[in-house]
Parts: C-alpha cells; sequence; structure tokens
C-alpha cells in the first residue's frame, strides 16, 4: 500500500464549471497508470467526496496514462457552504488516498 | 482558406511574454483573440457585474494589445470581458478602450456585443419549454430569475461572426464561450469546424497547453483539415501530450465539448509533433445540433461579515473543534434571542484553519497543527443584521473558555475592528440552456466609432 500521491506525477482538481468538479491523476507512465487504474475503485472514490457514485464519471484514458473522475461539485461553487472557490483543494483527498 | 489566430493569453489581466506577442505580431495574424473572463472566482462578480482584474492591469495589457492590433492591421476580440460578461463589465472595458483611444489617438471602430438578459425573456423561454436544465442544475422558478441581479447567455461563434462582420477593428464581447472567439474566424473562413473548435479549446487558457504556461502567447493556424500550434516564447514548446492533456482541463468529459449549436467530439483526434514546438491536429469532429446558449446567472442569497482570530495555546489547538462547536450554538443562541432571528434566517459558522477550513466534513487527517486560525463567517438577511451578529461574536472569539473553570483565556485578533464586513453573498443560480431560432435574438450589438482624430502630443 502506498500514497497516489506519491507514485502519480501530479493530482489535480478543478472546477469544471461552478456546478461540477473534475480530478485529473496524472500517471506519468503505463506501469504506473495499470497500478491507478486497477487500485482505484469507483465506490471508495465516490465515498472519499462523499458523492453519489451513479453521479460520478470516470475516464481511464491510456493515451495520457491519466485516470479522470468528474462529479456534481460537494458544495456548489461560491455557495455558502462552499470552502475552496477554485475547488483545487479536493485533489489533497485522492492524493493520500492508499491504494495497492 | 487557412486562418492564423494569435492568442496573448490566457486571460486579459494574467500577463504574457512581451517578447513573444511581438514575434506573434510578427508572423502576421490574422485576428487577435483574448479571453477576459470565466466563472471560475465565483459568483460574486457576475452578480455585482464587475471584473476581478485590477483596472490599471487591464489598461496597461489592453493598451499593448490594441497597440499590437493597430501594428498588425488586424482586428482584436476579446471574449467575456470584464471578468463576468455582463452588460456593465462591457461598458467598464468600452470606457477603458475609448481612454486608451484617446491618449495613443487611435481612432477605432468598435463592436460591442451584449450578452445580458432581463428575466422576462428566460421566463418566457421556460413556460415556452425552450430552456432545459444541464447536470446538477438547481431548481429555477420565475422569482428565482427575477431575483438574479445578471443574468447573461453564451455567445458562440455566430454571435462573434457578425460582430466582426461589421468590420471592427475591436470587438469588445460580453459573456462568450471560451472558445467561441477563436473558433468564429475559422469557421467564418470555411476552414475545418472541428478543427476550429478544437484547437479554439486547446488555445483558451493561452500557454497553458505548453510546456512554459505562464509565457502566454500562442498562434494556432487553421485549415481545411485540422490546425498546427505553435508557441510563440522561444523557450516554450507544445507537444502531443500538452496538447492533448488540454482537453482535460477544467471540462467534466475529455472528448466532449458542448458549445452553442453542436458539440465537438475528439475521440478520433490525431496529434503529431511536427518538430519539438509545434504540434498538428487532425480527425476532429463537429456534430452540429439544436441551436442552444448556456445561461448563467447569479443572485443575492444574504449579506456576510467575518471575524478572524487566532489560537495559539497547545491546549485550545488540541480541543478547537469542541470549541467551535459550543462558541456556534451560545452565539446562535444570542443571535435569536437579541435580534429575534428565526433560526433559518441566519448561520453561524467557524472555520478552523489548520483543521479542516479546506475539506469540511470530508477531511480525514487527524494532525494537530501548532496553531489555528479560526474563521468565524456570519450570514444574515441585512448587512446590518450581519454586522450586529459579528460583534456578538466578538466577545466569544476573544475570551471563550472550554470549561467554566479554568482561566479566561484571550486568542490573538490581527485586527481592531477584528470583524470585517463582506458584503453580498452571491450564489450561480442556473446552470441551464436556453434554445434560440435565430442566434442574434438573444445578443444585442452595436457598432461606435472611438478615439481622436488627431495625434496625442
Amino acid at each position: 500500500m502506498t500514497e497516489l500521491g506519491q507514485i502519480a506525477q501530479k493530482v489535480r482538481s478543478k472546477n469544471a464549471g461552478p456546478f461540477w468538479l473534475t480530478i485529473d491523476i496524472f500517471c506519468g507512465s503505463a506501469e504506473v497508470f495499470e497500478r491507478v487504474r486497477k487500485g482505484l475503485r469507483d465506490e471508495e472514490v465516490a465515498r472519499l467526496y462523499g458523492v453519489d457514485r451513479q453521479l460520478m464519471k470516470r475516464f481511464d484514458i491510456a493515451d495520457l496514462n491519466v485516470v479522470k473522475f468528474s462529479f456534481p461539485r460537494p458544495q456548489v461553487q461560491g455557495t455558502r457552504g462552499d470552502r475552496d472557490m477554485h475547488g483545487a483543494g479536493w485533489a489533497c483527498l485522492l492524493e493520500e488516498m492508499r491504494i495497492d | 482558406m487557412a486562418t492564423r489566430v494569435l492568442i496573448p493569453t490566457g486571460a486579459l489581466g494574467l500577463g504574457y511574454d512581451r517578447e513573444a506577442l511581438e514575434r506573434g505580431i510578427a508572423n502576421r495574424p490574422d485576428i487577435i483573440a483574448v479571453d477576459g473572463g470565466s466563472t471560475d472566482s465565483g459568483p460574486s462578480y457576475l452578480g455585482r457585474g464587475v471584473s476581478k482584474y485590477a483596472r490599471s492591469s487591464t489598461k496597461t495589457e489592453w493598451r499593448e494589445l490594441m497597440r499590437a492590433r493597430a501594428q498588425a492591421g488586424v482586428p482584436l476580440v476579446i471574449g467575456t470581458a470584464g471578468t463576468c460578461g455582463a452588460d456593465s463589465a462591457v461598458d467598464w472595458l468600452l470606457d477603458i478602450t475609448r481612454e486608451i483611444a484617446a491618449e495613443e489617438g487611435m481612432r477605432l471602430k468598435v463592436a460591442t456585443l451584449r450578452s445580458g438578459q432581463p428575466a422576462g425573456r428566460i421566463k418566457q423561454a421556460m413556460a415556452a419549454g425552450r430552456i432545459r436544465p444541464l447536470g446538477a442544475a438547481p431548481e429555477i422558478s420565475d422569482a428565482i430569475l427575477d431575483s438574479c441581479s445578471n443574468i447573461v447567455a453564451l455567445a458562440g461563434v455566430e454571435q462573434i461572426s457578425a460582430a466582426l462582420a461589421t468590420g471592427a477593428d475591436v470587438v469588445i464581447a460580453g459573456r462568450t464561450t471560451d472558445t467561441a472567439i477563436i473558433a468564429a474566424l475559422p469557421i467564418g473562413r470555411g476552414d475545418h469546424p472541428g478543427a476550429a473548435w478544437h484547437g479554439a479549446k486547446v488555445g483558451e487558457c493561452g500557454a497553458l497547453a505548453t510546456t512554459q504556461p505562464n509565457s502566454g502567447v500562442i498562434q494556432i493556424d487553421f485549415d481545411a483539415t485540422g490546425f498546427t500550434i505553435e508557441p510563440m516564447a522561444a523557450a516554450a514548446a507544445a507537444t502531443p501530450y500538452t496538447v492533448s492533456a488540454h482537453m482535460l482541463y477544467e471540462n467534466s468529459d475529455p472528448y466532449i465539448l458542448y458549445e452553442p449549436g453542436g458539440h465537438l467530439d475528439v475521440t478520433g483526434s490525431d496529434y503529431r509533433a511536427l518538430d519539438g514546438r509545434r504540434v498538428r491536429v487532425e480527425g476532429s469532429k463537429w456534430v452540429p445540433g439544436r441551436y442552444t446558449v448556456k445561461l448563467e446567472g447569479a443572485r443575492v442569497v444574504g449579506y456576510q461579515s467575518v471575524g478572524l482570530a487566532v489560537i495559539r495555546d497547545r491546549h485550545y489547538v488540541a480541543h478547537a473543534r469542541e470549541w467551535a462547536a459550543d462558541i456556534e450554538a451560545r452565539v446562535a443562541a444570542k443571535i435569536e434571542a437579541r435580534m429575534g432571528l428565526a433560526p433559518g434566517d441566519f448561520a453561524v459558522e467557524l472555520r478552523l484553519i489548520g483543521i479542516d477550513a479546506t475539506l469540511g466534513t470530508l477531511e480525514n487527517r487527524r494532525d494537530l497543527p501548532v496553531e489555528v486560525g479560526v474563521l468565524g463567517i456570519l450570514t444574515c438577511p441585512t448587512p446590518e443584521q450581519a454586522a450586529e451578529a459579528a460583534k456578538i461574536l466578538n466577545p466569544y472569539l476573544l475570551h471563550h473558555p472550554l470549561t467554566e473553570d479554568e482561566p479566561m483565556p484571550t486568542f490573538a485578533f490581527p485586527f481592531s475592528p477584528a470583524e470585517m464586513q463582506r458584503g453580498a453573498l452571491y450564489e450561480f443560480c442556473l446552470n441551464h440552456v436556453m434554445e434560440l431560432d435565430d442566434p442574434m435574438e438573444a445578443f444585442r450589438l452595436e457598432v461606435q466609432d472611438v478615439g481622436h482624430e488627431v495625434g496625442h502630443d
């Protein structure tokens, strides 16, 4: 088990418009991509962000060695409960997640 | 006909490499296109109809681009002027343009494209079944639409093309899609539509799709089969990886991009390095669909005051959560009792910076920091009430003990007064599209002559 952020090149989260969040895991190599692709289970990622798994989109992009998740923002951007206007801080949760 | 688009930066006000801009001008572009905003800084800018960037920075960079335009003798177009693209933001940039033209002795034809929408138009469209929610859209009603301080529709290539067709030297557009200002001329000249939209998406953030994102300036050549991207900074390079990876950026689906009148599909795109710094892309597809424009709206949902204190005492740092929860409950009770507000009408929240201020309940680390910033946020129906509520919070932030039988603590206040008025809290309240029969029916295009006839002395 290791933290995802220690094997991936970069984990980035960002708004995709005010209502969606998108997280890109740049794996950096085909080998790490395979490990991340197999090691990340949808239900665990959904639980990490407290989102409905049915609403979560996942893209395993072999050409780029990227795994991407998109889902409705846990809080809509700029609402009273929103803590992170640009959504960049959410990447840390995946970065620190332990995978096989 | 091949079309060369010069993109100076990802957003006016962000800065760019001056030498790279000069190189771009020397390459004789057909148009200079720059983005002026996005929703990314939050709803307050649209709500107030103002720019997030300093007027002085905007004026400095806009002056340089206006000079570059004069030198190249081609149109300069900006989309989503003034961060939010509301009509007032278009007026703001038009004012700046007039000032610069007068100072530089430039005489210009300026087209403005206004994207502001009266609530009545959206309500009528809703009643006619011509408004459709996008993913995770909030519920809307006539009352919510009426309460918006600004509603804008995102213009596409049709509206930008109409503005360019006036023969304007400068086009100041309100809210547009990020891509439309780049895709408009290539599409108008019959270049490959899939390539036009795809190249525009790659180029909308300036040099972000290259190895030197901060250099800003890129050039994209569009033609009948594809596009070629080249960064203008000498040391920057576009690679098949940096270009293809850009479809990921701020995009919930990395293969599909919805635009007015259809969508871009890059599933079959081929990215090829022409040399160490230029990339050729072919195979992108434009799929025409119904003509819809996306809507954005913002409205006031309350007023806020904030208070800030810092806890350095180790014992209090260790028990910050329970301390904060206790204060929230006590302050809420006092606001009800003393100000007469009902529980649902106001909110008291203490965010603990150093503990979980970024992630809230999603935070799963429990390490103790050296100190904790306590950001007290009070939300009330009026600014006066928010100010009053912050004063009720103040003594707790300064002195609240964890238990009754310990000495009175005092925490660090960075300011006097410790509380600050944040003004209105705005919310985005639309994530919908509106169907149009005529792309221009929801937009207003005007042309004006700007500037002195005599030079500046």
